[in-house]
């Protein structure tokens, strides 16, 4: 038996608690390396209990404009693969329990390569890998050695993904699956709740893996809605629009760019964890 | 070598297989490239036109309507002209041009959009997404799309928008909204990435002809199968006219199609010498400066498939550089990496003045106005042809009409209009 990973450990407490879990996605190095090591540090404390950390790419293809554009201003202030693994080493000194995973695309990986990244990331700190464009067909490229590795590969199901289909995409997953509530891109259209809690329970009769549910979740209240059908919600688009509205004219960060992420982080997580 | 099950070298520069032509294997692999590296959203969907392509590339009736569009609409066969007083002007191999500027629309692209709307027709699909760099293959996205009546939206960066105004007018003309892409530099890989986000937004009625032979297999294959048509004919025409085979081949790369098409029939006739020409741009030695992917590139993984790509040291891809909108693309047909690492095929590079240099040429002493993606491959048979014997029979496929170029050109050289 493996050793239980930080995400299996978080997901274990909540269930305990009875509550479902708040996953909060940021881009490393948005704005800035400085400015996004600080939001990191702060998301715990303001309610994410499990962080998606996305790696900059400069053709993300399933993300809507307001994750390109977060993308966009890491890579322009001289964001490397390199920085995203400094933010999760620091992260780890002083946050020992929070789960991070990346996400991403494959090709930056791919070029690392992927053998050393796994090891390099699991090096790090990272407890799981979101990889958007690498189906279960292609398993071996990147899934089995993140595995082997003790990282949790953390797999996409869609509204496309019919049950035929399911038992291939749910194989090698672990940690959690992640719903992708429309069939879209992120942060843009808002996902029917009927429509997601139907699809969740058709997903959890396949497996035992906590379900989360993200693309397109912004509020409070969509995220306490989509939470009482699921096991976690995720919410990005929301705090990386709250990151672009901060900045100043030159697109450099302000003394708001902590606070209104905060901010947005505090009140979805007031929502899940109240009655 | 190493063979996988499938009898595919899986290792780069590994000896000489049996045959060039077996690839893909089911997983759309040709060698370590190809592939399908999308979205969970999009599996489906590709897996979907996977067997509706294999069902219809076996329906003798598919077939059928196909061969009679190429020869009612299209205008095939095109032309094998000899160049004669390009041949003379080179003084070497005897140089032929493969006419497909001549098809409907003007370029190469038509031939694999008829195929494509006929497979969406017949698997039902009743709205058409494509991806256009100089419009060329917008334009014959919206010819096929007026003809069969579907509506159409064409994704087109902001940039070739702007420097591509004829071939914007025409697909407005023909019923296409066209959309720009304002995302990365705004040119023909932002519009693919475009693409791809209405594609994952429209599952159920939306059809996406991609214009080259790249993407998540089986794209590369299907739009191969498709071009070939060039090559079957090129075979006929050359014994016709000198009863023999061709000596050497000829072709401009930006994702590869019309390479391919006129590549595939002859990649097992090992005695045929094979050129693709890719877009030296400002020259291989200028960062950023040019889109020679696979001779200034490194292998990587973008747009559903494996191959080569410009891109840093970091994954991030670049954007590169090319006079020609229509070889301005950072990546390139994943069958055309594998051909390049068996070397079957040469790969080599011309640059934007060579190419307007060579658009010259053919204009004064042929009477052809070339596009400057085929500029770019005339570039290279001037500096081939005079070191080739007279009795070597080369093809150049001419792969695009210049009408849309000459506004770009005319500022190139200083000309009024």
């Amino acid at each position: 038996m493996t050793q239980r990973t930080r995400i299996e450990a978080r997901f274990a407490d909540l269930k305990a608690k009875k509550r479902a879990a708040l996953i909060t996605f940021i881009t490393a190095g948005d704005p800035d390396l400085a400015t996004a090591r600080e939001i990191l540090m702060a998301l715990p404390g303001a309610g994410a209990d499990i962080i998606e950390l996305g790696m900059p790419f400069s053709d993300p293809m399933a993300d809507g404009p307001a994750i390109q554009a977060s993308s966009l201003r890491a890579l322009r202030a001289g964001h490397k693969m390199a920085h995203t693994l400094e933010l999760v080493r620091d992260f780890r000194k002083a946050d020992t329990t929070t789960p991070i995973v990346l996400m991403g695309y494959y090709n930056p990986i791919f070029v690392y390569p992927a053998e050393t990244f796994v090891e390099d990331a699991a090096a790090a700190g990272v407890d799981g890998l979101i990889i958007v464009d690498i189906p279960p067909e292609a398993d071996d490229e990147l899934c089995l050695p993140a595995i082997k590795r003790g990282l949790n590969f953390i797999r996409l199901a869609t509204p496309t993904t019919d049950d035929k289909r399911l038992p291939a995409v749910l194989a090698n997953s672990s940690g959690f699956v992640y719903y992708v509530s429309i069939t879209g891109i992120t942060g843009t259209a808002a996902p029917d709740v009927y429509a997601v809690h139907k699809q969740v329970a058709r997903i959890k009769r396949q497996t035992s893996l906590p379900v989360a549910v993200g693309f397109g979740v912004k509020t409070p209240e969509q995220a306490k809605a989509i939470a009482a059908g699921a096991d976690a919600v995720v919410v990005g688009s929301a705090l990386v629009s709250a990151i672009a509205d901060s900045l100043g004219k030159d697109q450099k960060p302000s003394r708001t760019t902590v606070t209104s992420v905060v901010k947005v982080v505090q009140g979805l997580s007031q929502a899940l964890t109240k009655d | 070598m190493t063979l996988n099950q499938h009898g595919l070298t899986t290792m780069p520069h590994a000896t000489t297989p049996n045959s060039y032509r077996t690839g893909p294997d089911e997983r759309g692999h040709f060698g370590t490239y190809g592939g399908r590296f999308v979205a969970e959203t999009l599996m489906p969907l590709i897996l979907e036109l996977d067997r509706a392509y294999e069902a219809a590339k076996t329906d003798p009736a598919f077939a059928g309507e196909l061969s009679n569009l190429h020869t009612h609409y299209n205008g095939r066969p095109s032309p094998l002209y000899f160049a004669e007083r390009m041949t003379e002007h080179l003084k070497g191999a005897k140089i032929y041009f493969k006419r497909d500027e001549l098809n409907h629309t003007g370029s190469h692209k038509i031939n694999n959009c008829l195929g494509q709307i006929l497979l969406a027709r017949r698997m039902g699909k009743t709205r058409i997404i494509a991806e256009t760099g100089a419009g060329q293959h917008g334009v014959a996205v919206a010819t096929v799309c007026a003809r069969f009546g579907l509506p159409c939206v064409v994704y087109m960066g902001a940039t070739d928008i702007e420097r591509q105004k004829p071939n914007v007018f025409r697909m407005k003309l023909l019923g296409a909204e066209v959309r720009p892409a304002v995302s990365g530099n705004a040119t023909l890989k932002d519009a693919m990435n475009e693409a791809l986000r209405d594609w994952v937004s429209n599952v159920t009625d939306t059809y996406y002809i991609i214009g080259t032979v790249a993407g998540p297999h089986p794209y590369p294959a299907m739009v191969r199968d498709f071009q070939s048509i060039i090559g079957k004919e090129v075979r006929e025409q050359m014994m016709t006219a000198e009863g023999r085979l061709p000596d050497t081949l000829v072709a401009c790369i930006g994702g590869g199609s019309n390479a391919m098409g006129l590549f595939h029939n002859f990649l097992d006739d090992k005695s045929i010498a094979i050129y693709g020409v890719e877009a030296g741009g400002h020259g291989l030695d200028v960062e950023n400066g040019h889109a020679a992917s696979m001779n200034g590139g490194k292998p990587g993984v973008l747009h559903g498939n494996r191959t080569y790509l410009l891109q840093d040291d970091d994954g991030q891809i670049l954007e590169g550089h090319s006079i020609s909108a229509g070889l301005d693309y950072p990546g390139v047909g994943p069958e055309h990496a594998y051909l390049r690492d068996t070397g079957r095929v040469t790969y080599v590079s011309a640059t934007d003045k060579e190419a307007l240099t060579a658009f010259q040429l053919c204009t004064k002493l042929e009477g052809i106005i070339p596009a400057l993606e085929p500029a770019h491959a005339l570039a290279y048979v001037t500096k081939l042809a005079p070191k080739l014997k007279k009795d070597n029979l080369l093809v150049m496929n001419l792969c695009g009409r210049g009408d849309k170029d000459i506004f770009s050109v005319a500022e190139h050289l200083g000309m009024e209009m």
